[in-house]
């Protein structure tokens, strides 16, 4: 039990790193991957799809 | 009251709700497998030129089964398994909400069948991708809808139990590396799946006769947000299955946690992006989308794989000289466990993966050269090298590793599992090769007659394209004796094989809950932080301490660069200049 303590201490001691809490973070995580693939793939892309002009009947 | 067991061997924890639904995932992953194999053999029939065995209608059918059986089902269900296995059995948590997770069990099954149905049905052969205008019936689509939903609840349940263990403090530190892994994994398949509802919800809409139009441009732009990406899961998924046999089976720790989890955030960060490599020829997008999504962020996930490709055969290299074999730059390769299948089928994944399907996946992911190729039959050479060696190998792998530790069940034919993988990868790597070989002269791919007889565009191929074919059809039937002899191992084990344990019965193989006496209500002791880092404490940062991966990995870089030149040079022919 002794041991159980000591850790608890030593994780709230410690800091811990930006990196490692955005990593330990799996719901920024999912934020970033939805976010990334959302900007640049599907936004992008839906863009300059609805930006084609229509032809002329 | 949260009940748990400990398996004797290895000392994982089983969760026993988690163990029922990691059980009746990848049962239903392996029925589906099963079916996609036979469908294969139907193909691969039709597509050898001195056989063409099935008509015309038929193959169109079949093909389509053929794909969204074994790419969307097998690997689905078998990912739900996975996820809930690192989820709760590594985190040594109680799986959260496991009634969701049965209901979106329930759900995946149903859609499957519906979708099966619909095509069976022969007026829904769209061919997996089922691009617009082609319209399927609406219960293809409604059932790939209702699939994809009840995926997505696995994937919540998973986070939701990402959640329990951290708030009951089931592990010490940050989560291990498979764990991370898994994380990865869900979070593609969220965007996948919520690209998939994007489009195949208008469709279905659409085929009901409630929307007039779908442009098909951008029905290709967002279905490939969903196509693409779902073999990202499967990227991410397998490589924390290497990650995981190799620390079972040799004990080897990451060579570095930092580097390999930084490789997982770059998939998570770049991966998808990638998916504008299917639209590299449509019209209607920019050059500067194109190359923005397919080379800088495309070679950045594609660097992420090269590290895993070479962290974990490191690993492995560095647990084995710890072991004492040091002998030259291959002796721990040459010691390795080549026998157990859990192995040969792991590292026939991981050479596999980086040589057939990473070198020519990056050949077709480079705007240029990805034309010479496009649509050919070098396409389905390429992904069959990737999904099939790489996942659905990996995937074995890992089945036979669960045949004791989660089924309790004595694995049957030990013999024939031996030879299995190498039955499967020799079939399939000649499919690989012969396609893309074939693909290379400009043999179509999803096409019924090569010779496109009678046509008025017909088309001469040389008779080396006949050839090729017909010999990726023999390797193609060899595959489908590897695959069915896994499905008779694996199914057959469940079944007959000797139990572990006396509780685990036949129906328990197949997901109903081992009785009580298995189980006990203590909670698992806390999960200690991973050790620190073997190698760094150990030999500093000079990076050769795995000198023979050092060696493989410049063997892959070298074929990598002699064949992406030998496609500009094709690619320099296509057009003479007088
Ligand atoms: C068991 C051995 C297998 C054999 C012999 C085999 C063979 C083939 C052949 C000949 C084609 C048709 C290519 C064409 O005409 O365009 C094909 C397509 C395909 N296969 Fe397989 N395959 C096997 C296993 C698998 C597995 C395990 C997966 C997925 C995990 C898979 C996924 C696909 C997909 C997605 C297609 C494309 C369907 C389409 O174009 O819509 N195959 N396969
Ligand atoms: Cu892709």
């Amino acid at each position: 039990m002794a041991d159980e303590n000591n850790t608890d201490e030593r994780e709230e001691d410690e800091n811990i790193s930006p990196w490692q809490q955005m990593i330990d973070n799996p719901f920024l995580l999912l934020f970033i991957g939805v976010a990334m693939p959302t900007v640049f793939y599907t936004l992008w892309g839906v863009m300059e799809i609805a930006s084609i002009p229509v032809a002329p009947y | 009251m949260a009940q748990f067991r400990q398996c004797p061997d290895t000392g994982l924890f089983f969760h026993k709700e988690a163990e029922n639904l990691m059980k009746a995932n990848a049962v239903a992953g392996v029925v589906c497998l099963l079916i996609g194999g036979i469908l294969a053999l139907l193909v691969v029939l039709t597509r050898w030129p001195a056989i063409h065995l099935l008509p015309a209608d038929s193959f169109y059918m079949v093909l389509t089964a053929h794909g969204v059986c074994a790419l969307i089902f097998w690997m689905i269900f078998f990912e739900m398994a996975i996820l809930y296995f690192a989820g709760s059995t590594l985190l040594r948590s109680r799986l959260a909400t496991p009634r969701w997770a049965w209901a979106g069990f329930v759900m995946m099954v149903i859609g499957a069948v519906m979708t099966l149905a619909a095509i069976f049905g022969g007026k829904s052969s769209v061919m997996m991708t089922s691009y617009v205008p082609m319209r399927a019936e609406p219960h293809f689509y409604l059932g790939l809808v209702i699939f994809a939903v009840g995926a997505l609840i696995g994937c919540f349940v998973y986070l939701g139990t990402l959640v329990v263990a951290k708030n009951e403090k089931t592990y010490e530190g940050s989560v291990p590396l498979v764990t991370f892994g898994a994380t990865t994994a869900c979070i593609i398949a969220i965007f996948t799946i919520a690209s998939g509802a994007e489009i195949l919800i208008p469709t279905y809409l659409w085929s009901i006769g409630y929307i007039s139009h779908i442009d098909p441009a951008m029905y290709r732009l967002i279905w490939w947000a969903l196509g693409h990406s779902s073999q990202q899961i499967n990227v991410a998924a397998h490589v924390a299955v290497w990650y995981l046999i190799a620390g079972v089976i040799f004990g080897a720790r990451p060579m570095s946690e930092k580097v390999s989890r930084a490789a997982y955030l770059l998939y998570i960060f770049f991966l998808q992006l990638a998916s504008a490599h299917h639209l590299l020829t449509d019209p209607g997008l920019s050059v500067e989308w194109k190359l923005f999504n397919t080379s800088y962020a495309m070679y950045l996930a594609v660097l992420a794989s090269m590290i895993h490709g070479l962290t974990v055969p490191g690993a492995i290299e560095v647990a084995q000289r710890k072991k004492g074999l040091t002998n030259g730059a291959f002796e721990w390769l040459r010691k390795a466990p080549w026998g157990n299948p859990v192995f040969s089928s792991m590292f026939i994944s991981l050479v596999g993966f980086g040589f057939l399907g990473g070198i020519s996946g990056v050949v077709m992911g480079t705007e240029q050269i990805s034309i010479i190729i496009h649509n050919t039959i070098y396409v389905p050479g390429h992904f069959h090298a990737t999904v099939v060696i790489g996942t659905t190998m990996a995937w074995m792998g890992l089945t036979y590793l669960l045949i004791p530790v989660l089924f309790r069940r004595k694995m049957i034919f030990p013999q024939a599992a031996k030879l299995q993988p190498y039955i499967f990868a020799l079939g399939m790597s000649m499919v690989a090769v012969f396609h893309m070989a074939a693909g290379t002269l400009g043999v179509a791919r999803r096409h019924w007659d090569m010779g496109f007889a009678g046509n008025p565009l017909g088309f001469e191929y040389p008779a080396t394209a006949y050839l090729l074919m017909g010999i990726a059809g023999i390797g193609g039937v060899i595959g489908v004796i590897g695959g069915a002899l896994f499905c008779v191992i694996a199914v057959g084990s469940l079944v007959f094989g000797e139990k572990l344990q006396k509780e685990a019965g036949l129906l328990q193989s197949f997901g109903v809950p081992l009785a009580d006496s298995a189980y006990t209500n203590e909670k698992p002791a806390r999960l200690p932080m991973a050790p620190a880092e073997a190698v760094e404490a150990d030999h500093g940062e000079s990076g050769f301490e795995a000198p023979g991966t050092f060696i493989l990995a410049m063997v892959l870089l070298v074929s990598f660069v002699i064949y992406y030149f030998i496609n500009w040079k094709y690619l320099s022919e296509v057009w003479g200049i007088s």
